[in-house]
């Protein structure tokens, strides 16, 4: 894995978006190669796509030729409610961008089907001919999407119930009232996001420290479902400091070292107005 | 024409790099278009995966519900109370030259005038749909004759009428048919009128109290029967006392039916009420604020003779007088004489003319030449309500008032696409009915 660490939120969120920039860019997409993306949702990838945004509002990056497959949705809650993983992405992303609707794929959590479409989603991840690059976070417990502590770590997309974790975590987006959170969501599996060419994890602040040592200073293992990763052979880990801090010291000296290597990819950053 | 099948083929506008008033605030934010109605483009896009079809540059401006006027008596020259055999071209110039004021939708307002008049003149208004061709028509507001002979300000005495005798029928004999009406004024003093009030508002007729001596507990009764508004607060009815509060005293009554706001219309011309008393009523009901114009058939004139109602009246410059007589300087207490007029004039009168003018003789003001976006402006710089409260007193409040606030007065997805363009300082850059531009300043962009 490559373990990226940047001082603050605000850094590493700029190099997270800068990489995917690069990746996107260099990819060369057009009209019959598309680039894959997979998406995440939560507080910490707002800054990432805030930079995101920024990079096309100032020419320089395209989601044109992109096509984006997002993580998760909650089971039963109408798409247009504020909270849903649609108006997420909606707000925070999609609004602000040039991505055709045609090609922004999210799970539908009030589909009369759920097991099919989850299964209809797999069938239009491989369709799309894989994902390039997926996205994602971690959750205090360690998941990754909704992968739950005890999820198959060959899992695919499927319905899952929210552990008691993650509900109060989620608390704080339904005004601090347990039972307005939803109990169930339609998640990507852990094999799902194994299965992508490069993952990209983001996991910033203290209150994510335990769970970062947990998924890369302990063994595999599906309490910690980000452990999963060890075995992808193309992983960034993007965090700041205060992320760092269950690592052990020898850990974090290592990683910080390389990160003259680290920044190659991310500097020079990329331009579409170049053409290159 | 909105909405129907026809709709979901329509093509999508997007205006793009503008602050939109929504849900009370200025908010960064794509304003979207489609079949003459807002559009939700998060639907849009995750359910009819679609992308605007047309963007258009905002240049960074503010777009704001198109502004509602409930109380206009003409302007232009037309005069609504006038019996003439084509009042609707009348109403349709007034219409087209008001969309430069940033109106999108109107109630032509006819004062105390002999049946004769409505008879004549009424069915000659139908409600109307805005469009390229002009403000929409909402019905007709009846500011008389059954009001209080004390308090009728420019009303002409001789055509004032009461209900006493036939009630309701009385109101029936005198209007002729109630097809076309929106609003009615009355003063809830005169015998009667709680069936009066009932048998309008049973017929969908907003009742206003005004032009009236009414002490606040035969006000209180009248919202009780039905009224809803007040016709220009302070001005003709009884003033503010702190043991009979009057009709002022509904802004903060506990008597209404519960559930029931009171509305109110005002005159911010600078003129027709003080900045402190303008103030007083905004702090005590800000809610219900209606900013109307009451603007006279001068309005958007030059100098010279023009006709209110029954009655003839003169503009010219600070100069104000009726029929030949001269009155030096404009009275009351306001100063109006000294106050220069805004420099930014849509319509077009003399820059150095202030805003109302007077009935000869009298301190009684008889109606303003205020354009509605300067009263907005007036409303917003002496009160410091803040720019999204002075945008919705004059088109959500309205709205509300007239119960049409699922589809006018605000750019919620769903509502009519009737909106302004306005630059910081409120002045109209562009009005839209349906989508359509319908009115541009001639430097500014879309």
């Amino acid at each position: 894995m490559r373990l990226v660490i940047l001082e603050n939120y605000d850094l590493a969120s700029e190099w997270a978006a800068k990489y995917i920039c690069n990746r996107i860019i260099q990819f060369k997409p057009g009209q019959d190669r598309y680039f894959t993306l997979g998406l995440p949702t939560g507080s910490t990838p707002l800054g990432c796509y805030k930079k995101l945004i920024e990079y096309h509002k100032n020419g320089d990056l395209s989601f044109k030729y992109v096509k984006t497959f997002n993580m998760d949705e909650y089971v039963g809650l109408p798409r247009n409610h504020p909270e849903s993983y649609h108006s997420y992405m909606w707000n925070n992303f999609f609004k602000h961008i040039d991505i055709d609707p045609k090609n922004a794929h999210i799970l539908d959590g009030n589909a009369t089907d759920l097991q099919a479409e989850c299964d209809a989603f797999e069938m239009k991840i491989k369709e799309a001919g894989g994902i390039d690059l997926f996205v994602g976070g971690i959750g205090p417990d360690g998941h990754i999407a909704f992968n739950e502590p005890g999820s198959s770590l060959v899992s695919r997309t499927r319905l899952k119930t929210l552990a008691m974790d993650t509900i109060l975590a989620n608390a704080k987006y339904f005004d601090g009232d347990l039972s307005k959170v939803p109990t169930m969501a339609l998640t990507v599996g852990v094999g799902t996001v194994m299965d992508a060419r490069e993952v990209m994890i983001l996991i910033t602040g203290a209150h994510k420290a335990f769970a970062l040592y947990k998924a890369i200073e302990e063994g595999v293992n599906h309490m910690w479902t980000v452990s999963a990763f060890q075995q992808h052979p193309r992983t960034i880990f993007v965090c700041d400091e205060d992320a760092t801090l269950e690592l052990r010291v020898k850990t974090v000296k290592y990683f910080k070292g390389l990160m003259h290597v680290h920044n190659k990819l991310v500097d020079p950053l990329h331009s579409m107005k170049e053409g290159d | 024409m909105r909405g129907g099948q026809g709709a979901a083929r329509a093509p999508v506008l997007q205006f793009t790099n503008c602050r939109i008033l929504r849900g009370g605030a200025l908010l960064r934010e794509d304003l979207w278009v489609r079949g003459g109605r807002i559009l939700d483009p998060e639907k849009l896009f995750f359910e009819e995966r679609r992308v605007a079809d047309e963007q258009r540059d905002c240049g960074g401006r503010i777009l704001a519900p198109g502004f509602i006027d409930v109380q206009i008596n003409g302007g232009f020259g037309v005069d609504f109370s006038q019996a003439t055999e084509d009042v609707g071209s009348g109403v349709s110039l007034v219409a087209r030259r008001i969309l430069s004021h940033g109106v999108t939708s109107f109630c032509p307002t006819l004062v105390t005038s002999p049946p004769e008049v409505y008879h004549k003149v009424l069915p000659q208004i139908p409600v109307k749909s805005g469009g390229p061709h002009g403000a929409g028509v909402l019905g007709v507001h009846l500011e008389g004759p059954f009001i209080s002979r004390e308090k009728r300000g420019a009303h002409p005495e001789a055509h004032l009428r009461s209900f006493e005798a036939d009630g309701f029928h009385d109101v029936l004999a005198t209007y002729g048919s109630l097809d076309n009406v929106r609003i009615v004024t009355l003063a809830p003093e005169l015998g009667r009128s709680r069936e009066v009030i009932q048998a309008l508002t049973a017929r969908g007729i907003c009742v206003s109290l005004g032009h009236s001596v009414a002490n606040l507990r035969a006000a209180e009764e009248a919202v009780r029967s039905g009224a809803t508004f007040i016709t220009h607060l302070f001005n003709a009815m009884l003033p503010f006392h702190h043991r009979d509060p009057g009709i002022v005293g509904l802004l903060t009554s506990d008597q209404l039916p519960p559930g029931r706001s009171i509305f109110y219309g005002m005159i911010a011309d600078g003129t027709h009420t003080n900045p402190a008393a303008l103030r007083v009523a905004h702090r005590a009901h800000p809610q219900g604020l209606v900013l109307v114009t009451d603007a006279v058939p001068a309005l958007g004139l030059g100098n010279g003779r023009h006709t209110l109602g029954q009655q003839e009246v003169e503009v010219d410059g600070l100069t104000a007088y009726v029929a030949g007589e001269w009155v030096t300087e404009a009275p009351g207490p306001s100063q109006a004489g000294s106050r220069p007029a805004p420099a930014s004039t849509p319509g077009g009168p003399h820059p150095s003319r202030t805003w109302p003018f007077c009935s000869q003789g009298t301190t009684t003001l008889s109606g303003s030449i205020a354009p509605m976006d300067a009263c907005v402006r007036h409303f917003l710089q002496a009160t410091g309500c803040g720019v999204e409260s002075a945008l919705e007193a004059a088109s959500l409040h309205p709205a509300q008032l007239l119960g049409l606030e699922k589809s006018k007065g605000s750019l919620d997805f769903g509502a009519d696409a009737d909106f302004v363009v306005l630059d910081d300082t409120l002045h109209v850059q562009a009005t839209y009915i349906a989508g359509e531009l319908v009115w541009q300043a001639e430097e500014a962009g879309p």
